[in-house]
């Protein structure tokens, strides 16, 4: 296997970013002007029971903003430990592929079977945590 | 000017504006072809009054949202609650900017590469992106002060974070097939026979499941509508919602179905390339349409990436009016118990091929089909799980009660 060839037009270079930064600016332009044209052209016509919270057409009752389940923060709890771990693998799995493909080390001479015995050990600790959650019954909503 | 427009920044401009012109419009057509579809799946007509074969529907639907009362109730979180719908529409419109839409095209002697931004972490942008799509759906539902509100924003956020993790792990085995994190570069490993020469799709069938699956989870779409569930929460975080504001939560919804159809054609199905392994079969015409920079092949790449994106959303409509809406513990067993091992399962798999330093052979597939049947004998031999209403009724047994 060889390396791939491969176009290289705009690289590194920050102003590669700028059609983003155009883009959003666009973007929010179009947005301001729908809201504010939909806001302009449609009826206004306020009254007591209109501007009351919908609540299937009983007077509503309460706050909306009341206590919930404990499950959904466990699950966000949940959500930050995998998604860490699966970001710390994005920069990883290039270099990876690299270091396996070409069989050259990394400087410092990281070779690939050190990055394969240091992602294992990190998956290992945290396969240990989903293991334990699977057990305690965190992945079971009744 | 015209030399201004055969920079890659002024060319990418000018990309841009076409493109933001075209996916509004496709976004339009969208909600027709899905009433459409909807109409056919459910043996009706459609929409057939506004032009012919309600083609004019679009427009009018657009008039008839710009025109109607802009209602914000009393009780809402203002600020917010404006919010919400621009952020919603505004994530979903700025995805598309790394989209790698038909390669190289030589224009007044430069090559320029036919994408708004080529960015060297064009992969990660597009993953940010897509995760902040979740904000619009929980400030919608939180700055309402509504309760059919509030719940479809809790579970859409757990839904969105749940599905955000197998969405990771799938994308992670391309990028570790690959090599690469710029979608032009994976396009071209897939086309480019030294490098790969064959679509991820091959090599790593259930990887492509997987990501079809979160894909319409991470859209809110049937039959993970759960935040919108019509039956029980009215309109989930929309129900406060009226005019183009509601509107706008819409063509977010389908602009993002068409960046991530976008997406899920340049990870895995190679592209803009016609058939898989065809830069391995050496005829002139293929050689052509894959790689010349020349206006006319461009086109045509353009053509087959849109009919390969075309597929994909007529693919999520057909879907939407066929199957029916989980429950949410279902749900989230599925992401959970399923999925994130299932992911984690293939990245091992993926990581070993790499490291014998061949990710592309016919041990990839051999290998998630051996995980796929690990899963099924796993499904059979353990004990059926008894959960909610089923712990009321009489204990099945036998084959089919094992599940």
């Amino acid at each position: 296997m060889q390396e791939v060839v491969l176009a290289q037009a705009v690289s590194l270079a920050p102003r590669s970013y700028a059609p983003i930064l155009v883009l959003i600016l666009l973007v929010m332009a179009l947005v301001a002007g729908i809201l504010i044209l939909t806001h302009v052209l449609g009826p206004k016509r306020h009254g007591r029971v209109k501007d009351d919270t919908y609540e299937a057409g009983m007077p509503p009752v309460g706050d909306a903003r009341r206590r919930f389940k404990v499950q959904f923060y466990i699950v966000a709890m949940l959500f930050l430990l995998f998604d860490v771990e699966v970001v710390f693998m994005w920069p990883w799995a290039p270099l990876f592929h690299h270091t396996s493909v070409t069989g050259q080390a990394l400087p410092g001479g990281f070779d690939k079977t050190f990055l394969l015995v240091e992602m294992a050990v990190f998956l290992a600790i945290l396969l240990v945590g989903y293991v334990y959650a699977w057990k305690k019954g965190v992945f079971r909503w009744n | 000017m015209y030399e201004f427009f055969t920079h890659q920044f002024g060319f990418s401009i000018l990309l841009m504006a076409v493109l933001l012109g075209i996916i509004m419009t496709a976004v339009a057509y969208c909600i027709l072809l899905e009433r459409k579809v909807a109409a056919w799946v459910q043996d009706r007509i459609g929409p057939n009054r506004a032009g012919p074969f309600g083609l004019l529907q679009p427009l009018a639907d657009g008039v008839k949202f710009l025109l109607k009362e802009d209602i914000i109730s009393r009780n809402v979180d203002k600020p917010l609650f404006v919010l919400a719908p621009a952020i919603a529409f505004t994530v979903a419109l700025i995805g598309f900017a790394v989209i790698p839409w038909a390669g190289q095209v030589r224009l007044g002697g430069n090559l320029l590469e036919v994408q708004v931004a080529s960015i060297d972490v064009g992969l990660l942008y597009l993953l940010a992106v897509g995760s902040l799509a979740v904000y619009g759906v929980v400030l919608g539902g939180w700055a309402s002060n509504n309760k059919y509100s509030f719940y479809g924003a809790m579970r859409a956020t757990a839904q969105m974070l749940s599905y955000e993790i197998p969405l990771g792990l799938a994308i992670l085995v391309v990028v570790l097939t690959t090599g690469q994190l710029r979608l032009e570069n994976i396009v071209a490993w897939q086309i480019d026979p030294a490098a790969g020469g064959v679509w991820n799709l091959l090599l790593h069938p259930l990887a492509f499941v997987l990501m079809l699956i979160t894909v319409f989870a991470e859209a809110n779409r049937l039959p993970f509508d759960l935040a919108e569930a019509e039956q029980e929460l009215i309109g989930g975080y929309q129900t406060e919602y009226s005019a183009m504001k509601m509107g706008l939560f819409y063509l977010g919804e389908y602009a993002h179905m068409i960046t991530s159809s976008a997406f899920i054609a340049v990870l895995f199905l190679g592209g803009w390339e016609l058939f898989p392994g065809s830069g391995r079969l050496g005829w002139g015409w293929i050689d052509w349409l894959n790689t010349s920079p020349s206006i006319a092949a461009m086109l045509l790449r353009f053509a087959i990436m849109a009919g390969k994106i075309f597929f994909f959303i007529f693919f999520f409509m057909w879907v939407r009016w066929t199957i029916p809406r989980f429950r949410f513990d279902q749900l989230m067993r599925l992401a959970w118990r399923g999925m994130v091992p299932m992911g984690l399962g293939l990245v091992a798999l993926t990581g070993l091929l790499v490291y014998r330093g061949q990710p592309a052979t016919f041990w990839a597939p051999v290998g998630n089909l051996i995980i796929v049947a690990v899963i099924m004998l796993w499904q059979v031999v353990r004990k059926p799980t008894v959960t909610g209403r089923q712990t009321h009724l009489p204990p099945v047994t036998g084959f089919a009660g094992t599940r």
